[in-house]
């Protein structure tokens, strides 16, 4: 299988900072593959080195079959980028944005509409309208057109939902999946956990290191322990208590619960005594699933 | 005893003929933490707005912290905390000089800030930062210590744009704890995000759409009413963003 991306031992420092860490990973064609790490994890200077932006200090990128330092200007040509800041012209209108980008890849809105109509059209009643004048969906709609309207064979999107709303980030993951039929890679960025489901393989990225890279599933089943979802109103009083009682491996705040490992992955009444002692008598407990975020605050 | 740290009734706001907030009425308790999401455009930031004191209703009655909000806003912002994700310290000034400007501008007096600050300081394990610039801290003590300034005056209410948006989930977690322990001691958050999840650590929730408030209750309970796993389930069923 041909590999859109390969990476092998990339490191890159900022002063004392090691911002990557000798990061190795393959993207296989057609595949979304989700980088998933909190701010400060290295995610944007490894986007930025995988578009020819800025160069590694170690290591060798292959893209598309290219070096990404030697080839540069003929891999540039190939590869659609949205970064994280809005960076459109805001005093453009939304069509001489979109006009704009195709005539500097030497070609026309025409030529490529079919590619993006799916999530031009929900724009296109606005083309008029100065691209500064958008709300956050909109935005990212446009973004998303002026880095598809060249027909790159991979697109980069540096964490294109951040700032979103739940409804359009739900509708962009369906246009995500949606580019998939015209056979473009898409290696895609996000601080939400919740999102890596929609990606078929992750990498999830902490302090430059890649901590683990599997289809989203694989990753929760890697989680080690039985995991046991406890709930009481009183959450402070429910946590602390929980850490003093003797079974118990890790206990955090998970939603409107407490997510708990113990030392005998198993409940015994002791532990409602225990929580009861502490004043605690609306205990519920039940065994759950462990999500990706379960798993990376296994990994961390 | 009325523990009702914020009352809005019927409060409608304007901007020409555009009705940013639309009727709203619904009350927040004390202790409570309290969730208020919405699309964007939705009227949230206005309803903000207005809570805090920068801005008046149209018309309608808005009690935040036993202070009306047509008629002092000035004494609102006495009483409130505010902290967003966006922004909330001074880069190019050290932990305890920030301290100090905020303690400052609320009127602490300096005996008062210098001791809250010793014992901000023990507690967040800090003392070897506080002459550090906040420039120099990491992402994650920075929010922790934001948070911690947004309360140092001990307000009522204290007010949180996407606290924890974008850190790493084990920051995250010590400070949903910080929001825990201070909702225990008796200070109100109030916290809007566009994270779905952070929504899910809420006592309440309430879910506006165009100016109206269209769903107000607990995360499970609205979960079981729309039959949905998750907050976000829920949001999306109900919540019609404004544009497209």
């Amino acid at each position: 299988m041909i590999k859109v991306v390969e990476s092998s031992g990339i490191s890159k420092t900022f002063g004392t900072t090691n911002a990557l860490d000798n990061i190795s990973f393959s993207v296989n064609e057609s595949e979304i593959f989700g980088f998933i790490g909190p701010d400060g994890a290295g995610k944007t200077t490894l986007f930025r080195i995988i578009t020819t932006l800025l160069l590694p200090d170690k290591g060798k990128m292959t893209v598309l079959g290219m070096d990404s330092i030697a080839d540069y200007k003929e891999l540039r040509k190939n590869i659609g980028y949205m970064p994280g800041r809005f960076s459109l012209y805001q005093d453009l209108t939304v069509e001489e944005n979109l006009n704009f980008y195709a005539t500097v890849f030497g070609t026309t809105v025409k030529e490529n509409y079919d590619l993006i109509s799916d999530i031009y059209s929900h724009i296109e009643p606005f083309k008029k309208r100065l691209a500064g004048k958008l709300s956050g969906g909109m935005k990212q709609k446009l973004a998303l057109s002026c880095a598809l309207i060249h027909k790159p064979r991979l697109l980069i999107l540096d964490e294109p939902t951040t700032g979103v709303d739940a409804v359009s980030r739900s509708e962009f993951w369906i246009m995500l999946a949606k580019l998939r039929q015209h056979n473009i890679t898409i290696i895609v960025s996000t601080p939400y956990m919740d999102e890596a489901m929609r990606c078929d393989r992750v990498a999830l990225i902490q302090n430059g290191l890649i901590l683990s890279v599997a289809p989203p599933q694989k990753i929760r089943d890697g989680f080690s322990r039985k995991l046991f979802m406890v709930k009481a109103r009183e959450k402070h009083k429910l946590i602390t208590a929980l850490r003093k009682y003797p079974d118990t491996m890790k206990a955090y705040p998970f939603g409107d619960s407490v997510h708990v490992t113990f030392a005998g992955d198993r409940i015994t009444e002791s532990l409602f005594r225990f929580l009861s002692e502490a004043g605690l008598n609306d205990v519920t407990v039940k065994e759950t699933e462990a999500s990706i975020e379960d798993r990376f605050l296994e990994l961390m | 005893m009325d523990n009702r740290v914020i009352i809005v009734k019927n409060l409608i706001k304007k901007f020409g003929t555009f009705v940013a907030n639309d009727n709203l009425s619904f009350e927040v308790f004390k202790g409570e933490i309290f969730g208020f999401l919405g699309a964007n455009g939705a009227g949230k930031t206005t309803a903000i707005r207005i809570l805090s004191g920068l801005s008046s209703p149209t018309s309608g009655e808005v009690i935040v912290a036993g202070v009306n909000a047509s008629k002092k806003p000035e004494e609102i912002k006495k009483q409130i905390g505010y902290m967003s994700q966006k922004f909330s310290l001074y880069e190019d000034l050290t932990v305890k000089e920030n301290i100090m400007l905020y303690g400052g501008i609320y009127g602490m007096k300096k005996s008062l800030i210098k001791e809250r600050t010793d014992n901000l300081l023990e507690k967040l394990n800090f003392q070897e930062y506080g002459n550090k610039l906040i420039a120099d801290l990491p992402l994650g003590l920075r929010q922790k210590l934001a948070f911690s300034i947004a309360i140092f005056h001990e307000p009522k209410i204290v007010f949180l744009d996407e606290p924890t948006g974008g850190v790493d989930p084990i920051t995250r977690r010590q400070f949903w704890e910080m929001i825990y322990e201070t909702a225990e001691r008796g200070i109100t958050v109030f916290v809007t995000t566009h994270y779905m999840d952070e929504a899910e650590y809420c006592d309440r929730i309430s879910i506006m759409s165009e100016g109206r408030i269209v769903a107000l209750d607990t995360p499970a309970n609205l979960k079981k009413l729309y039959s949905a796993d998750t907050v976000e389930e829920v949001f999306i069923k109900i919540a019609r963003p404004v544009n497209n």
